[in-house]
């Protein structure tokens, strides 16, 4: 390559870079198939940094497949995907590797190795890419993300065998946390669990999101999650992102499915829930003096 | 992008200080946590007014600090104060690995474990041995419920895919019987008995020994994982609701397929062997295949095929109630249907051999020898 072009590049580079400093994933272009079987085709998508974005979609639509494409997991047939502003598709680099110590994953069932225990879990991310940090800090690391997903201090030690879903699930989350990333992907993350279990982990995210400063890439069928933490959706059908923002914002426009999804019966439900506690938390107000004391 | 974390140590209003510098996250702390662990008290205070960002490993690392020198933290940031704070209220011990047992101890309880789980699992074989013969029973009573299509899937899978691999095992088995015995026998100038020792071997025993031994290999782990894998996903909880009996449609269809196949395979290869045999005594001892039919038909009592027909079919059962039991105890993960599908082979194997063994003595008692 000729100085000027590089030069040319390295520029072009630097201002896409700087064009999108407030995106953690910038996904263009995208194209997916299985054999004859088209999965994405012109998919354009987003991740603003700071945010929680729920992806929603029928089932078949490729939500799985989208987080693994830009996890590298999947590569894809075209298109362009950016991460912190680095293009990542067939990377192997240095600078790609830096990258990718900046996410974490949550795996649907959890993806726990089943050989170690739950605190040896999350020393796995660790010990392979910061082999100079100390074992007895390590174990202690270990020990304060395993407290901070909100699992007890017993579960340490236990094999993932041991574990219901749900702490499957959270252990599987201080794995994704052990290098403190700065953007998390949750595949399902409340998938299986019961109600309350399913209200705890959503909580349990939004307050590692706001003390984390994490971005979250979230997919979901759960529509309490979507109106509970989410600030943006992103709707996946017809093989690309049809429409992107928040719920009011999705609930006025006139696509067949987003309005059967949001406005059928459970999403007329997670609404009234929704509403319900607003009201409860004006009431709450109302009935504290306004010095704020109890 | 971010600047690499740094320490240093300074005198400040009659105590020393750490001063902290640079970004406090993972990727840049390289020796620090090194460092500060090599600093001894007393320190008055912790300055983290040069650090620029944190990550709760940072935070973490200085939590640990102040806790151990009893120093505060001064200088922070409210955000960062905000992480020291959240990450010193997760400050609890948590085990990492379950708890040590002393090396004596384990021995000793590893082999009280190995015991009991020997006991019940030939406990659990029986039992299970008993519910096969009450479905077996029921469906003589009902034999409208027999499963042909089952069963004759079955002989193909167990009987029919094995000839192949068994045909050539018991081919080259009886060329290697057949040249052993025949080195040995030189010596005496008898070569001539390496036909009765390729026949009268095949026949008794190494035919239908090592059809079991194949057999437990090809199909009794097969039977373990397919089983482990249905009960894994439910598929036999499924059969079981809607009425139907799992022991009528896995693994009695599976049991019959291996007995009715064994006898057959078990005479297939004592064959094949023979054959073996015969090929190398024409090759390497001159003796013509005719001579070698002759001979064998003088030397081969009828009784060393009725031996051999007797046991295969008890070992066919033995191969498939193990492998059936293995399948149906599995639980839980998908690791576990590796391990049942391992011990089922190991099980049918050991128990075909012990039972070979029973068998011996009886027939050398009755007068087959």
């Amino acid at each position: 390559m000729a100085p000027e072009e590089e030069a040319a590049a390295e520029e072009a580079r630097i201002e896409h870079a700087v064009e999108n400093q407030d995106i953690a994933v910038s996904v263009r272009g995208l194209r997916n198939s299985f054999g004859d079987q088209l999965v994405h085709e012109g998919l354009d998508l987003d991740v603003r940094k700071g945010e929680i974005l729920g992806v929603v979609g029928g089932s078949g639509t490729g939500k799985s497949v989208l987080m693994r494409a830009i996890i590298g997991l999947q590569t894809p047939d075209e298109g362009e995907i950016h991460v912190f502003g680095e293009s990542m598709i067939g990377r192997l680099d240095d600078e790609a590797l830096a990258i990718r110590k900046r996410w974490g994953v949550l795996f649907q069932g959890g993806a726990l190795f089943s050989t170690l225990t739950v605190a040896e879990n999350v020393e796995v991310p660790i010990r392979e890419y910061y082999p100079n940090i100390g074992a007895q800090l390590r174990d202690e690391i270990a020990a304060y993300k395993i407290r901070m997903t909100g699992l007890p201090t017993e579960a340490g030690p236990k094999y993932p065998a041991e574990l219901s879903g749900g702490m499957k699930k959270r252990a599987g989350l201080a794995r994704a946390l052990a290098l403190d990333p700065d953007l998390l992907f949750l595949d399902e993350p409340t998938a299986g669990l019961d109600p309350i279990g399913a209200a705890a982990f959503d909580e349990q995210t939004r307050k590692l999101q706001e003390t984390l400063g994490l971005t979250v890439f979230l997919i979901t069928h759960d529509l309490d999650t979507l109106y509970s933490i989410c600030d943006r959706v992103a709707v996946l059908a017809d093989k690309k992102v049809i429409a992107v923002g928040t719920i009011n914002e999705l609930l006025a426009l006139d696509h067949p499915w987003i309005q059967e999804y949001f406005n059928g019966p459970r999403g007329r439900a997670a609404t009234a829930a929704v509403t319900r506690e607003k009201a409860r938390e004006q009431d709450r107000a109302a009935q504290t003096p306004p010095d704020g004391r109890r | 992008m971010n600047k690499a974390a740094d320490l240093t140590e300074e005198m400040r209003d009659g105590g020393t200080v750490i001063r902290l510098s640079g970004s406090l996250a993972i990727a840049c702390l390289r020796d620090l946590p090194n460092r500060l662990d090599a600093v001894q008290g007393p320190v008055s205070a912790i300055d983290l007014s040069d650090v620029d960002h944190m990550d709760t490993i940072g935070a973490w690392t200085v939590h640990r600090t102040a806790k151990r020198l009893g120093t505060e933290v001064t200088g922070a940031r409210d955000e960062t104060r905000r992480l020291i704070d959240a990450v010193g209220s997760l400050d609890e011990p948590v085990a990492i690995r379950p708890d040590h047992v002393p090396a004596l101890t384990r021995v000793v309880g590893q082999i009280g474990e190995a015991v009991t789980a020997a006991g019940s699992t030939l406990f659990g074989l029986l039992g299970f041995f008993g519910a096969t013969l009450v479905a077996a029973w029921s469906l003589i009573r009902h034999p409208s419920r027999f499963r042909v299509n089952a069963v004759v899937q079955r002989f193909e899978v167990v009987g029919v895919s094995a000839l192949g691999i068994i045909g050539l095992m018991s081919f080259l088995i009886g060329i290697v019987i057949a040249q052993q015995g025949s080195v040995q026998l030189r010596q005496f100038g008898m070569e001539m008995l390496t036909i009765n020792l390729v026949g009268r071997l095949t026949f008794r025993e190494l035919g239908v020994l090592m059809t079991a031994i194949m057999v437990a290999g090809r199909s009794g782990s097969a039977f373990a994982a397919q089983l482990g894998t249905m009960k894994l996903t439910e598929e036999v909880d499924a059969m079981r609701t809607i009425g139907v009996s799992p022991m009528e449609a896995l693994v009695l269809p599976r049991t019959l397929a291996v007995i009715v196949m064994m006898p057959l395979l078990g005479f297939y290869a004592s064959v094949m062997s023979v054959i073996g045999g015969g090929f190398l005594c024409a090759i390497a001892l001159d003796i013509p295949p005719v001579t070698f039919i002759q001979r064998l038909r003088e030397v081969v009592p009828i009784t060393d095929l009725w031996v051999g027909l007797i046991k295969a079919p008890v070992f066919g059962m033995i191969i498939a109630i193990s492998g059936c039991f293995q399948g149906m105890q599995v639980k839980g993960s998908a690791e576990e249907v590796g391990l049942r599908t391992t011990a089922a082979v190991v099980q049918a194997i050991f128990l075909v051999i012990v039972i070979d063994a029973i068998f011996a003595v009886f027939f050398t008692w009755v007068g087959w020898n």
